[in-house]
């Protein structure tokens, strides 16, 4: 197997507050090639600040150490300012989760999926605003001329979040996070924007990490799965083996999903063991 | 009188929603008809947009722009509704987070209505409601910024019930939630209305949900009913029209294949 794209190793978030430190990520290790990586987990998992840190996003007082954090060859950990400026957006992007948040107000949204070409390209206006047309079309908006043109407050949370991974995509980046990026989206809408990324990473060989709370939704969707509870790694396993997972957290999510088959008698309740927080991997 | 709208507990016919005027019209809601039978769930499923959650605001008195025919517990009602409406009818709201007042307690948010309706003997509803809930009395003195998603959507669970309704209507009460804590208020819900007879009015865009939770259900897409089916049909996965399939279609998961022969249903028949 060639060297991972990706490789983090005993990675911690700590936060100190006046109650104590309070630890986001207790330690974690994963690699990733090139491939759909899932991050699964409930919310205050960890698994958003464990996308964030690779980018080196999480601002003070939150602390972020590891053993090793290593992208193509760069050490994320040692690399200056400047260096980050140059992978962040080109080489690495990440697709946050709302964005209403995200996009600036006052610019036409157009001409931020152009700016986010032109920042890494020097090449001249028309044929930025060609690329960022073209990438409208992509993500399957119907009126790419029209949307190129409008203000973030003119389109809906479900266009928007398109004109955001457009605006991620547009630079050809070699890895994605992607931080629920299609949550906010209906099922139909969200299946056809996971099918962009999924040709994405099968076509150009692009590594994604896909951060979401939709078990059933990354099973379907990635080659391998990340179960994180409480900032541990509960268990790493194949997609398509997740439904026969043994650890009792990841058993405990699958169990208490409602199915559209199933007999409508209660749900099992998940039970918390505190043991968990002891043996991650 | 005679019919299903006899014995039904909430009878809606040709419920027309339009909001705007001139260039701004909207016809959020068109022609939407269903009945629910006493002690039944009634699923109303659909994407952003589909007109599901106008149907509820427009039952639940919240949105007075409707024409057609409302029928709760025997009773036509009008735009405005009264006291005794609220008594009978009740709504949980999607977000726990937005729908409890920030600067009230617990025990605030949940004597409010008591207080509204004059109902006698506060203080042990207020605890019995609690306990019902599965908050129990050392919640009763906590902020909701003290309470976590699930234990909010419990807060707003007990507001509802507090004045012992018949109805309760459900705004995609658990989408908010993480699976394990919608799990936890599914069950309550159900229990619930085992216990005390409620009839349900679901809205969610979550087909599993539904299924789980409903008897019957109606698809919405555009602000008109596509289906109305029974749930057994949904469980087999036989729905008629094109569009319910595309839905659980959606619903199973990630199928690259599936997704290249998905139909855009944007336009109305």
């Amino acid at each position: 197997m060639a060297a991972p794209l990706l490789t983090v190793e005993d990675l911690r978030v700590d936060f100190p507050t006046r109650k104590g430190l309070v630890q986001a990520v207790r330690g974690i290790s994963f690699s990733l090639g090139r491939e759909k990586l899932g991050i699964v987990g409930e919310s205050g998992s960890g698994k958003s600040m464990t996308g964030r840190s690779i980018l080196r996003l999480v601002s003070a007082p939150g602390q972020v150490t590891a053993k090793r954090l290593e992208f193509d060859g760069i050490d994320l950990q040692r690399a200056s300012e400047a260096q980050m400026r140059d992978i962040r957006g080109e080489r690495i992007s990440m697709v946050m989760q709302d964005p209403k948040f995200s996009l600036n107000p006052v610019m036409r949204v157009g001409e931020q999926i152009a700016e986010a070409y032109r920042t890494h390209q020097k090449v001249p206006r028309d044929e930025a605003r060609r690329r960022a047309l073209d990438m409208l079309a992509a993500v399957r908006i119907r009126d790419p001329e029209r949307v190129y043109r409008a203000y973030p407050h003119e389109v809906s949370g479900g266009m928007g979040q398109r004109i955001m991974i457009a605006m991620m995509l547009i630079p050809d980046p070699d890895l994605l996070i992607a931080d629920e990026p299609t949550s906010a989206l209906d099922v139909t809408v969200q299946l056809q924007v996971l099918a962009i990324l999924d040709d994405l990473v099968t076509q150009r060989g692009m590594g994604l990490i896909f951060i979401s709370h939709d078990l059933n939704l990354v099973a379907s969707f990635c080659d391998r799965v990340v179960i994180m509870y409480a900032g541990r790694i509960m268990e790493i396993c194949d997609a398509k083996n997740l439904a026969a997972a043994q650890h009792p957290y990841t058993r405990g999510l699958l169990s208490c999903l409602p199915k559209i088959d199933g007999d409508g008698s209660d749900l099992p309740v998940l039970r918390r063991d505190p043991a968990w927080l002891e043996h991650g991997l | 009188m005679s019919g299903p709208a006899a014995e039904a507990m909430i009878d809606v016919r040709d419920l027309n929603v339009i909001f705007g005027k001139g260039a701004d019209r909207v016809h959020a809601v068109r022609d939407v008809s269903f009945a629910v039978a006493e002690g039944a769930t009634y699923g109303l499923v659909g994407e952003s947009g589909s007109g599901k959650s106008t149907v509820l605001r427009a039952l639940s008195g919240l949105n007075p722009d409707w024409s057609g025919t409302v029928t709760i517990a025997g009773q036509p009602q009008t735009r405005r509704r009264g006291k005794a409406f609220y008594k009978l009818v009740q709504m949980v709201f999607q977000d726990p987070y937005g729908s409890l007042h920030p600067r009230h307690t617990v025990d605030r948010i949940l004597m409010e209505p008591l207080a509204i309706h004059g109902l006698s003997d506060p203080e042990r509803r207020i605890e019995q409601v609690l306990e019902e809930v599965g908050l129990g009395p050392q919640f009763r003195f906590r902020y909701p910024h003290q309470l976590s998603g699930g234990q909010r959507q419990r807060v707003a669970i007990g507001r509802a019930l507090i004045l012992e309704p018949r109805i309760l209507l459900l705004d995609e009460p658990t989408s908010a939630l993480d699976v394990s804590v919608q799990a936890e208020v599914l069950n309550l819900l159900q229990r619930l209305k085992q216990e005390r007879g409620l009839t349900y009015v679901l809205v969610s865009h979550n087909l599993a949900v539904v299924a789980h939770m409903c008897n019957e259900l109606a698809v919405m897409n555009h602000g008109a009913v596509v289906e109305r089916l029974d749930v057994e049909r949904l469980k087999r996965h036989e729905p008629q029209h094109p569009y319910t399939r595309q839905l659980v279609t959606a619903s199973l998961g990630y199928d690259r294949a599936a997704i290249d022969r998905f139909e855009d249903f944007g336009s109305v028949g």
